[in-house]
């Protein structure tokens, strides 16, 4: 089974989405997570929690809105449609954009908490040094969360690894294109096939449990 | 010779209740002035004020030609622009960066001349590689007065930089900062708590 077309390439699937919804939410992250640890503006805790609802609301409500947001019925499917030629629903690049909206808690909070820990007089200081924002950002700032980087990091990619809802309510099961681990292995299980259910489940915890031990070494050396 | 006026008001918060800091005063170069105070009286918000990390409600802050601040034309410098140095109460080294670089990151063009000779007067020698985590308090107050003369600012702003100092150590590092002072030829406002240090150190104090 290991080694088998259909493995590889739900693994390969598997692993682009997670690579991309990390990749995407490193960039959009950062900014965010500035934003939202530093800035005082109107609705911000309306913001925070509108960031957080993926991480409590069943992952079908999310695509289910999501999958109608795609609809070429509704406004911004039938503008894809018209204006690009584009039907997000079932397609990879629709399944990697819901999983972005998804992961992005999992990346903007240990970001934010991180960046809110920091003594404001970093900044403070880079400032009377007659340091830009973004100078005393990239040079200050991030060098001094790298933990909460690789956490952001190691969280989203394992999150999205083990992506299932969303993933089937927006891509469906499509091999090759939609069809990730998670999916592969209910199928198995459906199947009664569970020796390859254990191929796909096995991978899965070995993956999880190598980011958690990453993200918990961080932590332990920033502890002593 | 430049002067450094200001003339301003703020609203404060406090444990006990609402209060206002009112200030006036002009500053001549050379000066090392002492504000004390009780706790809460407003000296690390007057401080920040100059600095351009707070902005004042009312008034005028400006130095030599230049203004700083004035609520009436609604001008605020940002602290970038204001050429000052702050050094704060738990020196806000940046543990990134070793001693070297944490000096070396105040100047606008990096000069290993300037660098070099801040590490001696300051007897960081051997040091220059060493990240700030494993300095003891007395070697990171002196690395950040190194920092805070690598841009040879007009005014050095010192908030209570010998709070976290044993007693024992004061004395030297009291000299420290005088060393500074005169590197500098500026003006210098230290905020203390300590009347006997603001009598030793001081050419005028201020109480707030």
């Amino acid at each position: 089974m290991i080694g088998s077309g259909d493995f590889l390439q739900t693994m390969a699937t598997t692993g682009n989405l997670a690579l991309w919804t990390t990749v995407i939410l490193l960039i959009i992250g950062l900014p965010v997570a500035y934003f939202l640890a530093y800035g005082d503006f109107k609705g911000k805790s309306a913001v925070e929690a509108l960031i957080c609802m993926p991480m409590v609301l069943p992952p079908t409500v999310l695509g289910f809105y999501i999958l109608l947001a795609y609809s070429p019925q509704n406004g911004f499917g039938a503008f894809l449609e018209r204006y690009f030629d584009l039907r997000l629903a079932f397609s990879f690049t629709g399944v990697l954009i819901a999983s972005v909206i998804c992961s992005m808690p999992f990346m903007i909070q240990p970001l934010q908490n991180g960046l809110a820990l920091l003594p404001s007089s970093y900044r403070e200081a880079s400032y009377t040094m007659g340091k830009s924002k973004i100078v005393t950002f990239f040079r200050v700032l991030l060098p001094n969360i790298k933990g909460s980087i690789i956490t952001a990091i190691a969280m989203t990619f394992a999150h999205c690894m083990g992506e299932f809802g969303i993933v089937l309510m927006v891509g469906g099961n499509m091999p090759g294109n939609t069809r990730v681990a998670s999916i592969a292995l209910y199928d198995e299980v459906q199947s009664l096939n569970y020796e390859a259910a254990n191929q796909y489940a096995v991978l899965m915890f070995v993956v999880s449990f190598i980011a958690l031990t990453v993200i918990y070494s961080i932590n332990k050396s920033r502890r002593i | 010779m430049k002067s450094l006026k200001m003339d301003v008001k703020k609203k404060m918060h406090t444990t006990e209740g609402e209060k206002y800091l009112e200030f006036t005063e002009e500053i001549s170069q050379g000066d090392f002035i002492c504000l004390v105070g009780h706790s809460g009286c407003g000296k690390s918000t007057l401080l920040r004020m100059l600095a351009g990390l707070t902005k004042p409600d009312v008034g005028k802050i400006s130095y030599g030609d230049e203004i700083w601040y004035e609520d009436v034309s609604g001008k605020n410098l940002e602290p970038q622009k204001r050429h000052i140095a702050y050094m704060f109460q738990d020196f806000a080294l940046f543990p990134n960066m070793s001693v070297e670089e944490n000096i070396m990151f105040a100047q606008s063009k990096p000069d290993k001349d300037t660098v070099e000779e801040l590490i001696n007067i300051f007897g960081l020698n051997n040091l220059e590689k060493v990240k700030p985590g494993k300095l003891s308090g007395g070697q990171k107050q002196r690395v950040a007065l190194a920092r805070a003369l690598a841009s040879r600012p007009s005014i050095l702003l010192l908030d209570e930089p010998l709070s976290a100092i044993d007693w024992h150590m004061r004395p030297a590092l009291q000299d420290e900062i005088m060393k500074a002072h005169k590197y500098l030829g500026g003006i210098s406002i230290m905020v203390t708590h300590d009347q006997m240090e603001a009598n030793k150190m001081g050419d005028r104090i201020i109480t707030l």
